[in-house]
């Protein structure tokens, strides 16, 4: 009873957030008049089960309002409540934003959203006010220059478009500070590269120079990226589809699991790259031995992930769809792959990371034409501008090839929001 | 559905079933189980904790095989799973890759039926509550919703017996009560064979036609009591609080025939 009269003044009381010690002495006085109204019996004991969960709930989303909340659950628990939960997030977040407006944070301009731009400024003007170095003679480029202008040009458009939208700005405001670092760190490599030449400049080119390799080497850099494309992209689709398969048929059959099992947990942990010399002898050209790196190197954790996946599926689902008339095929199809999903893309994107190495060290055994051995190439003409616009042309690729596959899982696995985290 | 005759009486004969224990030693979970369940019946399974209940509703669930005896359903046999016995765990276990709509469809889409049958899915959608809730992932449900969802899954493939183990018991009182309420309007609707594992006796009075008690192991029937208090029941009335003293004395009475197992 107690208990139930305490939860009761909670949800009632307005103003218990102030209550100090003070209060707690008033309701001790209260308590004879609270008894007299509390024997009431079973009707009663239903409501205080009610005013339980309002109480603890309301307790979560004081903002939302613990009376409006209660009315939500007075007209039964269906829609309405459903309602309140997306309701009272919208609130909270409302209500996040009239403080801030209240304590004077929210300006239509922000100061941190002009550092990229300024940063970029100073980079620029460093460049071309700060003479080089007597010690070696460089041929003069524009490229620099042209793309820090850029960058300036962009970085104030942006600032500016900031002042319109809040939602942009909240989002440029907080990553400004790294573009702003990374401006800085740029001014400090053409400083040490260029100005102040602390480096062998043969192995450490000035930003200028690796920019002048994509200026004209572009073309033919593009041919390169399009072979490793298609390389990788043959191997690790032979390799992801070829370890989803093994996962599956070892997750799901004891049969296959015996035969197959102890030669993945063999062959599996061996490093593709290891394989070259066979590859090389047994396969008839250096394109399809790479293929068969490549999908060795994707093949084995898919595998392994897929099918812990879905050996690991709950035994309830499986029961359920068994008493709901699934056949085995049901089972496998509807049931242990959705609900192997996740394991199964930690798999392939594992897989990926695999295949990157594997297409690298591939390419640089021997496939011609690809961004992997350009860089090779390119090292032993000891043109190292042209090595680090290799890198520079890798990082973004796979960056972007990583990105894509985070999109496609999103996409995929929607349901899993709010039920792992990642 | 119009059935000319109502379906779905069960007859347990000489049920016997034993696990064995990682050690080797075998377990009696139940030892000469006898039961028969009228068509259209709402009967409750109760007892102690580890009786054995559970695992009767898995042999008719045909998720389990006894080791011996026979289990029938309208006098055919209970070999493997199907559709004719849906089972509603505790926990919901809803499909948490499918909307609220898609799993409700489960049991359709994998015989086929679930083109066909659009109107009906959202038919049960709705006697469950759950309108408006179709696109919903069970992550966004509560416990009570993904519980009534879990029945609507079960109840569109038309079972002839229903089997429910424990399905109220992870949910605070308010929504139980609810939930029982609801439970009993679609048994009156579908005059469907329910069997319900219970902990709780209040919720088997109040629900059943028939309390089977249940004693530990090795689990044998010890009483099956009729309820005989006209419906809708009344939580308070005196005829209930009788039966429920009376059950309470028998399960106490069963927990200690052997020894007194725990002190309190």
């Amino acid at each position: 009873m107690q208990i139930y009269r305490q939860i009761e003044k909670q949800t009632w009381q307005p103003g218990d957030e102030q209550g100090g010690s003070d209060e707690q002495a008033s309701r001790q006085q209260d308590e004879p008049a609270e008894t007299s109204r509390s024997i009431n019996g079973h009707q009663r004991a239903v409501k205080m089960n009610f005013f339980e969960k309002a109480s603890e709930d309301s307790k979560n989303r004081r903002i939302a309002g613990a009376s409006e909340y209660r009315k939500s659950l007075i007209s039964g628990y269906g829609i309405s409540e459903f309602n309140e939960v997306t309701k009272s997030r919208h609130n909270k977040s409302a209500v996040n934003e009239y403080k801030k407006a209240a304590a004077g944070k929210i300006r239509r301009f922000d100061f941190r959203t002009l550092l990229p731009a300024l940063s970029a400024s100073l980079t620029l003007a460093v460049h071309l006010l700060v003479p080089q170095s007597s010690s070696y003679t460089f041929k003069a480029l524009p490229y620099f220059t042209v793309v820090l202008t850029a960058i300036i040009v962009i970085t104030v458009i942006a600032a500016v478009c900031c002042i319109f939208s809040g939602k942009l700005r909240e989002r440029y405001a907080y990553k400004s500070l790294f573009f702003a670092v990374f401006m800085l760190l740029l001014n400090v490599l053409n400083i040490v590269t260029l100005k102040l030449v602390l480096l062998q400049p043969i192995y450490f080119p000035s930003p200028d120079r690796i920019l002048k390799v994509f200026v004209d080497d572009w073309e033919f850099m593009l041919k390169c990226l399009g072979h490793s494309l298609r390389l990788l992209a043959s191997g690790y689709f032979i390799g992801a589809a070829a370890g989803f398969a093994t996962g599956i048929l070892v997750g799901w059959s004891k049969k296959w699991s015996y035969w197959i099992n102890p030669l993945v947990r063999i062959i599996g942990p061996i490093p593709s790259t290891a394989w070259v010399p066979i590859a090389l002898v047994s396969l008839p050209t250096t394109f399809s031995a790479s293929v068969f790196l490549i999908s060795l190197a994707v093949w084995f954790p898919t595998t392994v992930l897929t099918s812990s996946g879905i050996s690991n599926v709950r035994m309830s689902y499986l029961e359920v769809s068994d008493t709901l008339g699934a056949k085995t095929f049901h089972k496998i199809f509807r049931v242990a792959i959705p609900s192997a999903m996740p394991m199964v893309f930690i798999g392939l994107f594992n897989g990926a990371g695999a295949s990157f190495i594997t297409l690298m060290t591939a390419e640089m055994m021997g496939v011609k034409y690809g961004i992997g051995w350009y860089i090779n190439w390119q090292r032993d003409m000891l043109s190292y501008a042209n090595v680090y616009a290799g890198l520079i042309v890798i990082a973004v690729t796979f960056y972007l090839i990583i990105t894509l596959m985070f999109r496609i899982r999103d996409r995929i696995l929607v349901w899993q929001k709010g039920v792992i985290k990642w | 559905m119009v059935n000319s005759a109502p379906t779905g009486s069960i007859r347990a004969e000489n049920i016997r079933k034993t696990f064995e224990q990682p050690d080797g030693q075998k377990v009696t979970a139940l030892d000469n189980v006898n039961l028969e369940i009228r068509a259209g019946e709402f009967v409750s399974l109760i007892g102690p904790s580890g009786c054995g209940k559970s695992t009767f509703l898995r042999l008719l669930a045909g998720l389990a095989v006894p080791d011996s005896g026979q289990l029938t359903l309208d006098s055919v046999p209970i070999t493997s799973a199907g559709y004719e016995r849906c089972l509603v765990f505790q926990d919901p276990t809803l499909f948490p890759w499918l909307t609220i709509y898609e799993n409700v469809a489960f049991g359709l889409k994998v015989r086929h039926l679930h083109r066909e049958r659009k109107t009906e899915i959202r038919d049960f959608i709705r006697l469950v509550g759950l309108e408006g809730f179709e696109k919903a992932y069970p992550h966004q449900l509560s416990g009570g919703m993904a519980q009534r969802a879990a029945l609507a899954r079960a109840l569109v493939n038309h079972p002839k017996v229903l089997l429910l183990d424990e399905p109220f018991g992870a949910l605070d009182a308010f929504t139980r009560m609810n939930m029982q309420d609801e439970l009993l309007r679609i048994w009156k609707e579908r005059s469907t064979t329910m069997v319900m594992v219970t902990h709780d006796v209040d919720e088997a009075i109040y629900l059943s036609d028939r309390i089977i008690v249940m004693s530990p192991r090795p689990a044998r029937i010890e009483k099956i009591i009729p309820v005989a208090i006209g419906r809708p029941r009344d939580r308070d009335l005196p005829d209930f609080l009788q039966l429920r003293a009376r059950i309470l004395q028998i399960l106490h009475f069963a927990g200690n025939r052997d020894e007194i197992q725990y002190y309190l």
